[in-house]
């Protein structure tokens, strides 16, 4: 056991470290993370990775993946996070590409990934419903087949990001009669321009359009675009979630929120002196840096297990709940630093795009949404309520 | 020892829960917010009509002879119904300020314009580098003949965008943070000098920026005695920490009630989500600290009228504890509702904003919980002399 880099290692960091300074795009500093991003945005650094073969680095070498080992994805996501950078969003990427190169056929890999890899092609998530959230088996949109064809009728929702999609990745009943309700679901690819699919935005308390209503009426889908077998679909979204949640302790990401929060705390300035000399106040930044570096080496423990191939497991979870724990409290304390300025609400300006405003510190107008959206981690990804349900049962026993 | 109302106050509350009922339903409120002016002039008037902005005052500066318990009140069912005329800005503050510290011709001239909503005020008390202590002020009031001139800028002002009038804490002598040498006043938002930067905040309410420039007052806009204005300032925050501390009481049950009902519709697993005993208990937390933050404003309500070091102390115990309560009841309320509880076009996430700012009025639960320490200390010490 030891914790050093080894020279090839350090050299790897060296040599990512000045592709980012070098490559990453100078007016999208410190923009990873926010709420209010635009298409453009979202996609800027991802195409520079494409160009360089670094867009996919967990996939299979044989679709395009880097061959790294855990500690250079370790090292990648620690040097992405010194500049905050925005990272190729996970619907593609990390959820649906893993599910088509573990499963799909031969057709939609050849005609799926390479569109995945280089950012061409946004995907969104269609799993949940009104009545289908925690519950997801209990998925009630149908998939009915009328010759080579689907018919798909019903309504998804939370959509993520669908108003930009070209392709969603849709959990549909193939079989109404299945005995019990997992069985009867197919994993199905939908282009998002296919007539009868109404994408309505959601409103969230911060103010921004992150999620979408998505309705499907008679939406006509060839059968060639299900994954797997038909009413196998349970199987594939269950190890698309494993997936997810891995990706969620978002370890590197608060590391830099720490960062960020005492460059706040020392700007700010209480009976004359930076608050971040006030020792209640450092004592909790403090605190949290504790939390998070134990979330830290048990990451590093899961991911050395997963390297001796053990999948991602139950233990994911512990990830996802601590994970988005520290997440929230980096914004509560954000909030709590900002002090009156947490108030004015000036999202969306100023309009030319920059991150100058007339009102308080700069850092200080996305302290409240940041911290009201950011509610939403220990809700979706399976609920920390769900993920802790699932630690009783699979690890507890009981 | 009595925790009943009187008949009286117990007709404020009827009368304004019914109004807040029948005109302030959650749509209403959403149209009111996007309005351009994001207030409803009308309704302020309204509630003048009722009563309300004279409950309380003396009857001989003109009320209806009330106090903090009526404020109490008035303030619980505006965190009930999330309502966003500025009573505490005008009258706990504005008012607060004249009836302890007004002649006999402010009051004469002000106090019965704030109860009529005549005059509506903003107290500009906050600064860019003050932080929560209300005697870090880079504002100056210089003496100028019989009248001050003001230098300065305000921060985040609460209901200045409808306020005409506006409390102004300033520096007339001392060094910045001492005790000493901090003096109020009364400006005109319309006096020459003055400007603002208007907008939105994020719990869907109006404040600004508020700059002085050269801004010339009389001798009769200084409130209370010059350079000795930092116990009066310190007084009437007390009270508009106990009046933030019902409002957030009010917020709190409501945002517990919906929490409970919605847990009973919703459904998942073929049973209601308020089944699970993880969720219930949970429900039962909130519960708890909803009933704590009442008993709370209580105490710092009664505890007004005593001595100065009582009296601070009760304002902060209670502002930290639900502070704390807000916190929480205000993140488990979103958690339980799942992505419902994310969505602005429920009325859940709009308690929650709510409870989340008033955290940072008037002092956060950090400020408060030092405050509390240092004149703990301060007595203890006294106690060993
Ligand atoms: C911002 C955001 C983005 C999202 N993006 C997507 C997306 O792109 N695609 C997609 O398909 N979905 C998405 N979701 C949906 C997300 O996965 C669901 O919100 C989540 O599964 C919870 O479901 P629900 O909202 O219906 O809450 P519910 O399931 O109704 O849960 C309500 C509350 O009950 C609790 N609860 C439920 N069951 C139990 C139990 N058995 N024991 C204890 N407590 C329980 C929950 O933990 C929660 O606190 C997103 C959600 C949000 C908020």
């Amino acid at each position: 056991m030891n914790l050093d880099f080894s020279p090839e290692e350090i050299a790897f960091r060296d040599e990512v470290r000045t592709f980012i300074d070098k490559s990453y795009p100078k007016e999208l500093f410190g923009f990873g993370g926010r709420e209010d991003l635009s298409r453009e945005q979202y996609l800027a650094w991802h195409k520079v990775l494409a160009k360089k073969g670094w867009s996919t680095p967990s996939w299979p070498t044989e679709h395009g993946g880097t061959g790294w080992t855990s500690t250079q994805r370790y090292i990648w996501s620690e040097e992405n996070a010194r500049v905050d950078a925005i990272m190729p969003l996970p619907f593609g990427v990390a959820m649906v590409a893993p599910v088509i190169y573990t499963f799909g056929s031969d057709e939609q890999k050849a005609r799926f990934l390479p569109k995945i890899q280089s950012g061409e092609e946004w995907w969104c998530q269609g799993y949940s419903e009104p009545g289908a959230g925690s519950d997801l088996a209990a998925v009630k949109t149908t998939a009915v087949r009328d010759g080579d064809d689907y018919i798909i009728n019903g309504q998804k929702t939370w959509t993520t990001l669908a108003q930009h999609a070209d392709w969603g990745f849709f959990l549909c009943r193939t079989d109404p009669k299945a005995e019990k309700r997992q069985q009867g679901i197919s994993f199905i690819l939908i282009d998002m321009k296919t007539p009868g699919i109404e994408v309505r935005p959601i409103i969230t308390i911060d103010g921004s359009h992150e999620v979408n209503e998505t309705w499907l009426t008679d939406v006509r889908v060839p059968v060639e675009n299900r994954v797997g077998e038909e009413n196998m679909g349970w199987t594939y979204a269950k190890f698309l979630l494993a997936h997810e949640r891995s990706g969620i302790a978002g370890v590197a990401r608060s590391k830099r929120g720490i960062e960020k929060l005492r460059a706040i705390a020392a700007n700010e300035v209480i009976d004359g002196k930076p608050l971040s000399e006030d020792a209640s106040f450092a004592s909790k930044v403090s605190q949290l840096e504790i939390d998070l570096t134990a979330l830290e080496f048990t990451e590093l423990r899961t991911l050395a297990g997963e390297a001796q191939g053990k999948g991602p497991g139950p233990e994911s979870s512990i990830l996802k709940v601590k994970g988005t724990e520290i997440q929230q409290r980096l914004t509560e304390l954000t909030l709590e630093a900002v002090g009156h300025y947490g108030a004015p609400y000036l999202r969306g300006r100023p309009a030319d795009g920059s991150n100058t405003y007339d009102v308080g510190p700069d850092y200080a107008p996305h302290a409240a949404p940041m911290y009201l959206n950011m509610r939403k981690t220990s809700i979706y990804g399976g609920s920390n309520e769900i993920q802790r349900n699932i630690i009783t049962k699979m690890i507890l026993g009981l | 020892m009595d925790f009943n109302f009187t008949e009286e106050q117990g007709m404020i509350r009827d009368s304004l829960s019914r109004l807040i009922r029948e005109k302030y339903d959650f749509e209403t409120r959403v149209g009111v917010v996007k309005s351009d002016s994001g207030w409803r002039p009308e309704m302020w008037a309204q509630l003048a009509e009722l009563g309300l902005l004279m409950a309380p005052f003396s009857e001989e500066d003109g009320g209806l002879g009330g106090g903090p318990v009526d404020v109490m009140i008035v303030m619980q069912e505006f965190g009930k119904g999330l309502v966003l005329e500025p009573f505490v800005p005008s009258v706990v503050c504005g008012g607060g300020f004249l009836k302890h510290g007004g002649t006999a011709a402010q009051k004469e001239e002000h106090l019965t314009a704030i109860m009529s909503a005549d005059s509506t005020f903003a107290f500009a008390y906050a600064e860019p580098r003050g932080r929560y202590n209300l005697a870090d002020l880079e504002t100056t009031a210089k003496k100028d003949g019989s009248g001050y001139v003001l230098n300065g800028h305000k921060a985040v002002v609460i209901a200045a965008p409808w306020a005409n009038k506006l409390i102004v804490t300033a520096r007339t002598g001392g060094g910045r943070r001492d005790a000493d040498g901090i003096s109020v006043f009364i400006v005109d938002k319309a006096a020459k000098g003055v400007s603002t930067r208007d907008y939105p905040t994020v719990d869907g309410r109006r404040a600004a920026e508020v700059y002085f420039d050269n801004v010339s007052v009389g001798a009769d806009a200084l409130i209370g005695e010059a350079d000795n204005g930092l116990g009066l300032i310190e007084r009437v925050v007390d009270e508009a920490t106990a009046a933030v501390c019902a409002e957030a009481a009010g917020v709190m049950g409501v945002a517990h009630a919906m929490t409970v009902e919605y847990s009973r519709q919703r459904k998942q697993f073929g049973t209601p989500i308020g089944k699970f005993q993880v969720l219930q208990h949970r429900m039962v937390d909130m519960f708890m600290e909803h009933e704590q933050s009442i008993s709370m404003t209580y105490m710092a309500t009664l505890k007004l009228g005593e001595d100065e070091v009582t009296r601070k102390k009760a304002a902060s115990a209670a502002k930290v504890r639900i502070g704390q309560a807000g916190r929480f009841v205000g993140q488990q309320a979103i958690q339980i509702h799942g992505g419902m509880g994310m969505t602005e076009e429920l009325a859940v996430g709009h308690y929650f904003k709510r409870l989340t700012m008033i955290d940072s009025e008037f002092g956060n639960v950090d400020h408060h919980l030092r405050r509390y320490t240092t004149l703990s200390a301060g007595e203890a010490k006294l106690a060993a002399e």
